[in-house]
């Protein structure tokens, strides 16, 4: 197969050799560990414990609520401390389980144990997966047992493993698939065991060439599988550039990819099927870059979900006295940090200290549009950012949602190439809200 | 000869097509009079002329044929507000019921001095774009003040200011029209009884221990003014307390023990307190 790219994207400074070649060092926690009732999209968990509970690593201490949620476990040993508002990492009051930490990890009963898992029937792998807590580890925390349930199972023809780790800065999927080649393999097996009809693709950018080599080795002898390689362009990660990557078709406004029947999964994601399927093992650890600047000394963590983000900082080795904004994941689509003592939580991946100059470099204004259609270019939806920032200015929401604003994805490559510096994708996030409830209303309208 | 033959056909031609129009609009004018009403013109004489349309109507024409026509009160104008509705009441032959100033009054006290922050806030400088984004703008409150002037720019009368990083409001210029309390994306305004003593300027709904980290002033929600009050005045709903400013009687028994100090006394004019 021949490099694949999509229309659109930038190239924003990779970042990558920071880590890129730090193997995983394994942190242990010391504190308390914090853990969100809401680390997924979807309703939050309901505590089972209670204060003063014993627990054990691994053990479930919130249950999923609703068919849109996912379990919650442990991570450590332990007594409950509380279950209070904690401040999240952006600063925002969450409920949140607290647990004392015994230092001691030991695992609740059947945790980590290797199962048999080949006479599993299909119902009893997807309940595992639920049972574990897993859910999407690429970012959007999506809860994978819905997502590996699609209406149409027997349509379903790609299994895409997505590796591109488009966002600059950040390696742990990279060395994961370095360092964890298997996980990720018998993670994808047990997905396409699940749809007899799909093949398995691991997409992965082209700066990541050990990856790919440890992959194609890999797969080898796999039959139903392949690798494909894609340019290193930002966002190429994406699950609409995934599946055009796969299928050659583009999805639909507000389609999901199983409409054409691709199911993307990150490659944390099925490393974390594997070892829930194969060891009765819970989603408590998860690969972690420390990157940026601003660190000491930028690290690949293997980490407990529930760690604070402090403990984290000083593994690598602190930050540097002139750090001046902190990132939760990478500079591209990162939330800023304003709490240390807020936990990691599944769905994050990275911490990205930034000096002055890049904080000085991304920092936008409400400068005029000089219209050099540059924005245009690069979105890889193919919108016109332009004409729908001008929208979000007047607060017109119907031009908005008639621009196709709704599909904006946030992954902010037109702000990034924008030489008027005009902050396009916070418009559009902003707006997007409005846009989504008045969607709604045509709707309900059209119904009437 | 040619050129001045031409030039006088068509001036003369001109000259009957506009003679001929005088006497169609001036017939028309006849035919089809109207009579307005005198007082329609008095009313709109009155009002303010602001074209607003704080009361609701297209403009201060459209707001005084509505009071004419009987469809709208004597003191529809909240911004002419008493004086505008007795000369309307005056006009219109009724007498006016004194209509109740109300002004718009912010629901958080959180200023530079007091709400704690988390870090400065680099983006869209208005409050709808900071509320989008998770954390907010730079303080650590998600329900307070974002500072960044929405309503600012959005009344009419100048009337609501940024001070040291909240929204304060001048009392004696808001009309109540509320279009400040529209646009805030935290809906932290609330149009109150100008006359009411008392009021809570806090919205964050989380609990004591929590609050004490995020503001110096804000609501624990510990209920001690429930108790203090003697009319059942004071609620505490979403960890939050609030007023009803119909029941308050303004003893001030609730704001006096409030840990946190975040019920405001609201000075009152000396005039109003002559005339009661
Ligand atoms: S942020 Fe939205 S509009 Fe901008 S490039 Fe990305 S998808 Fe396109
Ligand atoms: S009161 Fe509301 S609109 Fe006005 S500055 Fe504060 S947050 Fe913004
Ligand atoms: S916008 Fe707000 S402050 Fe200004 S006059 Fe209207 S109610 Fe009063
Ligand atoms: S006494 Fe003060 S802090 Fe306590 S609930 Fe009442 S307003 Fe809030």
């Amino acid at each position: 197969m021949g490099i694949y790219s999509f229309r659109g994207g930038v190239h924003p400074k990779g970042n990558k050799e920071l880590t890129a070649g730090k193997a995983f060092v394994r942190l242990i926690p010391k504190g308390d560990m914090v853990y969100p009732l809401s680390q997924h999209l979807g309703k939050p968990a309901s505590p089972l414990v209670k204060k003063n509970d014993p627990v054990l690593a691994g053990q479930l201490i919130a249950k999923a609520d609703g068919f849109i949620s996912a379990n919650i476990h442990s991570s450590c040993s332990g007594k409950v401390k509380a279950i209070e508002r904690r401040l999240n990492a952006s600063g925002v009051p969450v409920d949140c389980i607290v647990i004392a930490n015994d230092g001691q990890f030991t695992p609740a009963p059947g945790v980590g144990e290797e199962v048999d898992y080949s006479s599993f029937s299909k119902e009893e792998i997807i309940a595992k997966v639920k049972e574990c807590g897993i859910v999407g580890l690429g970012g959007a925390g999506f809860p994978t047992n819905v997502k590996l349930m699609p209406k149409n199972p027997d349509e379903i023809r790609y299994i895409i493993a997505n590796g591109a780790e488009c966002e600059p800065g950040i390696t742990c999927d990279d060395r994961l698939m370095r360092e964890y080649t298997d996980w990720i393999i018998k993670g994808l097996k047990i997905v396409l065991s699940l749809f007899p009809a799909a093949s398995g693709i691991i997409a992965i950018e082209d700066n990541k060439p050990e990856s790919i080599r440890a992959m194609e080795e890999a797969v080898k002898n796999e039959e139903r599988m392949s690798v494909l390689t894609l340019k290193t362009m930002y966002p190429q990660g994406g699950e609409r550039n995934l599946v055009h990557a796969a299928t050659g078709m583009y999805m639909e406004s507000g389609a999901l990819p199983a409409s054409l029947g691709c199911i993307v999964d990150n490659v944390a994601t099925l490393s974390a099927i594997y070892r829930a399927v194969a060891f009765n093992e819970p989603l408590m650890e998860k690969g972690f870059t420390a990157t940026g600047d601003g660190f000491n000394e930028p690290t690949n963590f293997m980490v407990r979900i529930g760690t604070s983000l402090r403990e984290i900082t000083d593994a690598a080795g602190g930050l540097k006295e002139e750090t001046r904004k902190l990132i939760l994941g990478g500079p591209m689509m990162g939330p800023a940090v304003s709490n240390l003592d807020a936990p990691l939580v599944k769905a994050n991946n990275a911490l990205t200290a930034q000096l002055e100059d890049e904080v000085e470099k991304a920092e936008l204004e409400m400068n005029s549009c000089i219209r050099c259609g540059r924005c245009t270019r690069v979105c890889p939806l193919g919108l016109i950012p332009q004409q729908m920032a001008r929208a979000c200015e007047r607060n017109d929401i119907e031009r908005f949602v008639k621009l196709h604003g709704a599909d904006c994805i946030q992954c902010g490559t037109c702000s990034f190439i924008c030489p008027a510096k005009r902050p396009l994708t916070q418009l559009f996030k902003q707006t997007k809200p409005m846009a989504m409830s008045y969607i709604r209303m045509q709707a309900q309208k059209k119904e009437a | 000869m040619n050129a001045m033959t031409l030039l006088l056909i068509t001036v003369i031609l001109l000259a009957v097509i506009g003679l001929l129009i005088g006497i169609l609009l001036v017939f028309a004018g006849h035919k089809f009079h109207v009579e307005v009403d005198a007082r329609e013109a008095a009313v709109r004489e009155v009002l303010p002329g602001n074209n607003c349309g704080a009361c609701g109507y297209p403009g201060c024409d459209g707001c005084a044929a509505a009071i004419v026509k009987g469809e709208a009160a004597v003191n529809a104008c909240p911004v002419g507000g008493a004086s505008a509705a007795e000369k309307i009441g005056d006009i219109m032959g009724v007498s006016a019921e004194a209509a109740e100033k109300k002004v718009a009054f912010v629901k958080c006290a959180g200023d530079c001095a007091k709400a704690h922050t988390k870090g400065s806030y680099i983006g869209v400088r208005t409050c709808t774009a900071a509320a989008a984004l998770p954390g907010k703008g730079d303080k650590m409150c998600q329900q307070g003040c974002l500072g960044l002037g929405e309503c600012v720019s959005v009344c009419e009368f100048d009337a609501i200011h940024i001070v040291d990083g909240i929204a304060k409001v001048d009392r004696n210029k808001c009309v109540a029209c509320g279009k400040c309390a529209k646009v805030c994306p935290q809906h932290l305004i609330e149009i109150i009884p100008d006359k009411s003593m008392y009021a809570v300027e806090c919205a964050n709904i989380e609990k004591g221990k929590l609050v004490k980290e995020l503001c110096d002033t804000g609501c624990i929600g510990c209920g001690i003014c429930v108790k203090m009050c003697k009319f059942d005045a004071v609620h505490v709903e979403n960890n939050v307390a609030h007023i009803d400013y119909e029941k308050c009687k303004g003893c001030g028994a609730c704001a006096a023990k409030c840990p946190s100090k975040v019920i405001t006394f609201r000075e009152q004019p000396k005039k109003e307190k002559e005339v009661s």
